[in-house]
């Protein structure tokens, strides 16, 4: 379970998020919006451990441990990953060594490749000149390989074409244990038992709703997660009416 | 015209002149008398200790011979080995081929001058040896061939004087490396070599040095490509050295030839480095690339890098990246200088510390910040160099996994 309390973070002078309560359970996946610039990427990269987001205050704790200080590393280690919204190029190391350092075991990344169709891209630097879509897919499968267990995901499907946006939505739910059901299953409940991972999804479109069943959606405006609710509600109440008065029906409601 | 008597004399006349770059060294600190060695036929050589023979491979040179067109093999001042495996690719030791064939009589000092300054005097004064590595026309080498200069004596300077000939049509590979035995500190290296590659040949030389921390190294080398001759020169050093400077000059004198140097350089605190290459851009079509990467841990590098262009359409590119790991100087300086309308050349230089951001990223995948930094900066060394065999490739690597534990 990853647990954040009144956590309370700043980006150099810049407060960027003043309160922050968040609780996802193994098994559950929450989906994360927000106008652009309102700190989603900044709380991410504060749950992955980066130093420049400085927690002055509160506290995130995973399985049971409290993560607020740890290192980056050593967050990767208990089982958080994520993937990135803007990551860096590494000149001179293949995208192909990249997914083996992903992974603990030894993996056939060309097999893991293939599922988003990435396997042209094995023996490029990585990010080196990647497109938008591609740093996508690229970051994808540096999860299939990692395999955490709670899974970051910051606009993983932003940029993707229309070809690939089922492959990289289908996989993403598979990694995450959140397909969408189908219409036989029998033993949902069961299912349900034997979900371990967790997610935690940035989106501006929505479009990964039409693949991961997602359990909650969260909307972090002004610093704060300002509300709760279905995730495909809120999509549509922002749709309508704009965050600002989404934000504050939705309060007022509650 | 060849003539013995005259490159003494104004070899003698240069014997106290300083170098154009570099700091100056004092030659009368070592000792240049010949250190004798006996021969060693195929089974002595493979009875190496093992020890030793890890610097040698360190360097470049397989006692075991496989995969290796030929071998040239010098301890000190005297030729321990030589042997070729490979029709149409001769290996001579220089002093044999000076006495045994005129043909020779064409290179010698014939790029290099040898009143340059007091390390070309030196070497033509009390030559010791050196290789002759000839490819006849039309011969393509299947494997390289290696050549090894060892120094095994404290306090011994070397001299050599090399000289490389592909042949029309021919194909040339070349690993050649310079070591220190295990034990020794001090010395110094002067090594000549002069490069002709002629029509339509093709030549990659493969260059890594290995040397004790209190090391003079002086290397001398000129080259020309002759029309639609490819000319590509590897140069690896990751080891510390007290001194080396060189500054090796190419010319492109037919049309559509063309020149590259790669070099990587790790720099040592209480290194100093000053090194880089000068091509000169002759005739249309000509082509030149000079690729640097250098990592400094502490020791002072200087890179340098100058492309001339007197012709118009020849393209030239520089490209200098410098990393700071660990203190030290890194000073960049490329030079174009295109001398007519049309010409094509370009560079780019950085000098930097790795970035957080990048490590954060590969933290971020569970690497612990060691493993991460060392993973970042193996990325950095590696350059792809095209045209260079696998076998080549794969000695480069290997210098870098190697050294990748020194460097951390
Ligand atoms: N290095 C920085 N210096 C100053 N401000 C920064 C820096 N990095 C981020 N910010 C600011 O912090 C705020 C939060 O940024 P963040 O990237 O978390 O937003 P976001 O919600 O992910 O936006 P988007 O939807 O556009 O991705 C923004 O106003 C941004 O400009
Ligand atoms: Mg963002």
């Amino acid at each position: 379970m990853l647990q954040i309390e009144d956590l309370q973070v700043k980006l150099g002078e810049k407060e960027i998020l003043k309160h922050i309560d968040l609780e996802i359970r193994p098994g559950e996946t929450h989906i994360l919006f927000g106008p652009n610039g309102s700190g989603k990427t900044s709380l991410l990269m504060t749950i992955m451990g980066y130093p420049q987001y400085e927690v002055v205050a509160g506290k995130i704790t995973f399985k049971g441990e409290d993560i607020t200080h740890l290192p980056i590393d050593e967050r990767a280690k208990l089982g958080v990953g994520m993937s990135f919204q803007r990551p860096p190029t590494i000149n001179g190391l293949k995208t192909r060594q990249m997914v083996r350092l992903c992974a603990k075991d030894e993996i056939d990344e060309e097999t893991l490749a293939k599922q988003v169709n990435f396997e042209g891209f094995l023996d490029r630097d990585v990010n080196a000149g990647f497109s938008g879509g591609e740093i996508k897919r690229s970051e994808l499968l540096q999860m299939m390989a990692q395999a955490p267990d709670l899974m970051l995901f910051d606009e993983p499907e932003s940029g993707v074409d229309m070809e690939n946006i089922s492959l990289v939505g289908k996989t993403i739910a598979s990694l995450l244990q959140k397909d969408l059901p189908d219409v036989e299953t029998k033993s949902k409940m069961q299912a349900r038992l034997n979900r371990t991972k967790m997610g935690l999804i940035i989106t501006h479109t929505g479009y990964i709703l039409d693949y991961v069943a997602a359990d909650k959606g969260q909307v972090l405006y002004d610093g704060m997660l300002s509300c709760v609710s279905n995730p495909h509600e809120i999509l549509s109440c922002v749709g309508e009416s704009g965050y600002k008065e989404c934000v504050r029906c939705i309060t007022e409601n509650n | 015209m060849y003539n013995r008597e005259q490159l003494r004399e104004r070899a003698s006349s240069a014997i106290d002149k300083k170098g154009a770059i570099g700091p100056d060294i004092n030659l009368d600190e070592f000792d240049d008398a010949p250190v004798p060695h006996s021969y060693m036929a195929d089974e002595e050589l493979c009875a190496i200790p093992e020890q030793d023979q890890k610097q040698l491979i360190m360097a470049g040179l397989d006692v075991t011979k496989k995969e290796r067109g030929g071998t040239y093999f010098q301890k000190d001042t005297e030729v321990i080995h030589c042997h070729t495996q490979q029709d149409g690719i001769e290996v001579i030791p220089i002093k044999k081929a000076l006495e045994h064939y005129d043909w020779i009589k064409d290179y010698y000092w014939k790029l290099a001058s040898v009143d340059a300054d007091k390390y070309t005097a030196a070497v033509e004064l009390n030559l010791h040896d050196g290789y002759v590595i000839r490819a006849l026309p039309g011969s393509k080498s299947v494997y390289p061939v290696q050549a090894c200069l060892y120094l095994e004596k404290d306090g011994l300077q070397q001299n050599v004087h090399n000289i490389i000939i592909a042949e029309e049509d021919s194909e040339l590979h070349i690993i050649t490396g310079c070591a220190t035995a295990p034990h020794m500190k001090r010395g110094a290296h002067v090594g000549i070599s002069e490069f002709f590659v002629k029509k339509n040949a093709k030549l990659t030389f493969t260059m890594i040095h290995n040397w004790a921390e209190d090391m003079i190294v002086r290397p001398r080398s000129v080259a020309q490509v002759e029309e639609g001759g490819l000319f590509l020169n590897n140069y690896i050093c990751m080891k510390p050295v007290r001194s080396l400077q060189m500054y090796p000059t190419t010319h492109l004198i037919g049309k559509d030839a063309v020149a590259r140097f790669y070099s990587i350089i790790v720099g040592t605190p209480g290194s100093e480095y000053d090194l880089g290459g000068r091509i000169f851009l002759k005739h249309p079509g000509n082509r030149a690339e000079i690729v640097a990467r250098t990592i400094s841990n502490g020791g002072n590098i200087i890179a340098r890098g100058h492309l001339i262009g007197e012709v118009p359409e020849i393209k030239a590119h520089l490209e200098c990246r410098g990393l700071l790991l660990n203190g030290g100087l890194i000073h960049a300086i490329p030079e174009l200088e295109g001398r007519v309308d049309g010409v094509e050349m370009s560079h780019e230089a950085a000098v930097g510390k790795i970035a957080q951001e990048e490590i954060a990223y590969l933290m971020s995948r569970g690497l612990s910040e060691d493993e991460a930094t060392a993973t970042i900066v193996r990325g950095f060394l590696s350059v792809d160099i095209p045209g260079l065999p696998p076998q080549l490739q794969a000695e480069i690597d290997r210098a870098i996994e190697e050294s990748d534990k020194d460097v951390m």
